[in-house]
């Protein structure tokens, strides 16, 4: 059964964005990530046009980012005041990748630095999560004490000025590497659709030294806000957010979440760090393969206004 | 889907030869004789559809639209031994279209170069009685515009290197075959009476919404003789039709829907799958 999506402007199969959507959020669930950086790539390999599934992956966040939001909201395990700093970031991070989105759509270049993007922080982000579990995974199995991070250990980044009391965090710490961290991870978002849970996560817990206990809440308050600002600037500059496309996504999405949660329950951590591993470099593998591979059609036609 | 839309464009009842009675919703304009060798035909040609508008739904796949026409004044003789021949092209609106080409540079597939065209159209489904090049010579009908080697691709804008262009043109038909967006069916026009014909002209799936055009031309031992025209309008069916339109001109609700549904949609799951 096939439907017509109005702003993709072609007709797809509505079971296999139905099991695409159900898939991802199974994963998502399973290792409590957003999901945009699978959503993203797989619609393009379905060949949804790229600036499409940017627009509309950045759209199916804010559907999946919203439980688990609103459960540590309940929790108390987020910090406002640090989640509120990343988000002036982000906004700003996000109006500008949106306004590069338009530029690099217009150069004919926005599919080759999406595909770029995707594959340079999947390969990283993958290949370091996979050194990260394989150690641990070896350590367990050698029965060796994991070494505990010294507290109060301090980095370049806690020399910076402007500092600004975390009560929440029990950080005392610059405002500058949370407001160029959110202005990152909002590039990210418009420009590859992705909610970048991924990256913030580690970067909070290395960089910014947050207490692991408020990371996931407070990271995800920041995704909602990005991510939601993003759709709509998405919406308004590039017309390229399809509802009916995002909406099967996200219902899809939550329900595979469900039983991905039950799932991942039953893994042990480092096991799941690997899987997600090797999943987020399979991926990126197989982007990086169509840029180098020769492709079958060496011209593409874009017709309307773009161009 | 084929029998759904054929019963949509029911037969528009032509009376042949000089009868050329206003019978259908569609009504053929006449631009006879705009010929500029001088030499006219008594030949008229009159063509109609039952509809002058086509709705797309949401699970639309592909359809194929019946033109009925009748040659008017026609030579008994040389209907009879199969002189005339039809050409029906349903061409799609005109759209301004770009050509990149990758090239590898350091190891990676990169657009290099582009070319961009004159609005051409957005899609392009011939029939004929037969194939074109033994209905008339070449230049008779690159001189009508009629043919998909024949579409007139003019490159506009910045032209670095005129060689590239020929390659970039053959690229664009290529493509645009490949999509089913241009296509030809050298015997999709069938005569059911001695001067009454029948053509089926196929929609492609991905058919693009917005003004089309029916164009019926006749050749007569390849010359061409005369031509007829008539509008159809593509369009997708309500929702979609609306939901692109608010999409568009009122983005910035669109957006806050998409957003708002999102956000619903998640806090639902939340509230149906809560553990406590």
């Amino acid at each position: 059964m096939t439907i017509y999506l109005p702003i993709a402007e072609l007709s797809v199969n509505i079971f296999i964005i139905l099991g695409m959507g159900a898939a991802v959020g199974f994963l998502s669930g399973m290792f409590g990530v957003g999901g945009g950086f699978l959503i993203t790539p797989l619609l393009i390999f379905y060949n949804i046009p790229p600036a499409v599934a940017v627009a509309t992956g950045a759209n199916q966040v804010v559907a999946s980012s919203v439980s688990g939001a609103l459960a540590h909201f309940r929790r108390g395990t987020l910090d406002i005041k640090l989640g509120m700093m990343l988000l002036i970031g982000g906004l700003t991070g996000a109006t500008a990748g949106v306004q590069v989105f338009l530029m690099l759509r217009r150069m004919g270049q926005l599919d080759l630095i999406i595909s770029l993007l995707y594959v340079v922080f999947l390969g990283t982000v993958g290949a370091l999560m996979l050194w990260e579990s394989v150690n641990s995974i070896r350590r367990a199995a050698r029965n060796e004490p994991v070494r505990p991070r010294r507290p109060g250990q301090h980095n370049w980044i806690h020399k910076l000025p402007l500092k600004m009391r975390f009560k929440r965090s029990k950080l005392y710490l610059s405002v500058i590497p949370v407001l160029v961290l959110g202005f990152c991870i909002g590039v990210l978002t418009s420009v590859m659709g992705v909610g970048g849970g991924f990256i913030m996560v580690p970067a909070m817990i290395y960089l910014l030294r947050v207490p692991t206990n408020v990371v996931i809440g407070t990271s995800l308050f920041q995704i909602i806000f990005v991510t939601a600002f993003t759709t709509i600037v998405q919406a308004t500059t590039n017309y390229a957010v399809d509802i009916v496309l995002a909406g099967l996504l996200m219902i899809a999405g939550v329900i595979g979440a469900q039983y991905g949660v039950r799932v991942g329950q039953r893994m042990r951590g480092e096991q799941l760090r690997a899987g997600l591993a090797l999943l987020v470099l399979a991926v990126g593998i197989r982007l990086g393969l169509n840029l180098v591979l020769p492709p079958d059609e060496i011209y593409s036609i874009v017709t309307g206004s773009f161009g | 889907m084929t029998g759904r839309l054929s019963a949509l464009l029911a037969i528009c009842l032509l009376a042949p030869l000089l009868v050329l009675g206003p019978t259908g919703e569609a009504r053929a304009q006449s631009d006879a004789s705009e010929e500029g060798s001088g030499w006219t035909f008594p030949e008229q040609l009159d063509i109609g559809i039952s509809t002058n508008e086509i709705a797309i739904s949401p699970n639309f796949s592909g359809a194929d639209i019946t033109v009925f026409g009748a040659i008017a004044q026609a030579d008994e003789f040389l209907l009879a031994i199969g002189s005339y021949d039809i050409i029906v092209a349903l061409e799609g609106p005109r759209r301004p279209a770009t050509v990149r080409r990758k090239e590898r540079v350091a190891g990676i597939w990169v657009n290099r170069h582009s070319v961009r065209f004159e609005p051409i159209p957005a899609s392009y489904s011939i029939s004929s009685t037969r194939p074109l090049d033994s209905i008339a010579k070449q230049i008779v009908l690159s001189a009508h515009d009629v043919g998909i080697q024949n579409i007139r691709l003019v490159p506009t804008g910045q032209i670095g290197d005129g060689s590239m262009i020929g390659s970039f043109r053959e690229a664009m038909l290529r493509i645009m075959q490949q999509s089913g967006l241009y296509q030809r069916d050298p015997s999709g026009v069938q005569f059911i009476s001695q001067s009454l014909f029948r053509a089926s002209v196929r929609l492609p799936a991905n058919i693009p919404v917005g003004g089309h055009t029916v164009r019926a031309e006749l050749y007569r031992n390849g010359q061409y003789v005369t031509q007829k025209t008539i509008q159809l309008r593509v369009v997708k069916t309500g929702l979609e039709q609306f939901t692109y339109n608010l999409a568009h001109q009122y983005s910035l609700i669109y957006g806050i829907i998409a957003v708002a549904f999102a956000l619903f949609t998640g806090w639902l799951s939340s509230v149906i799958f809560r553990k406590d």
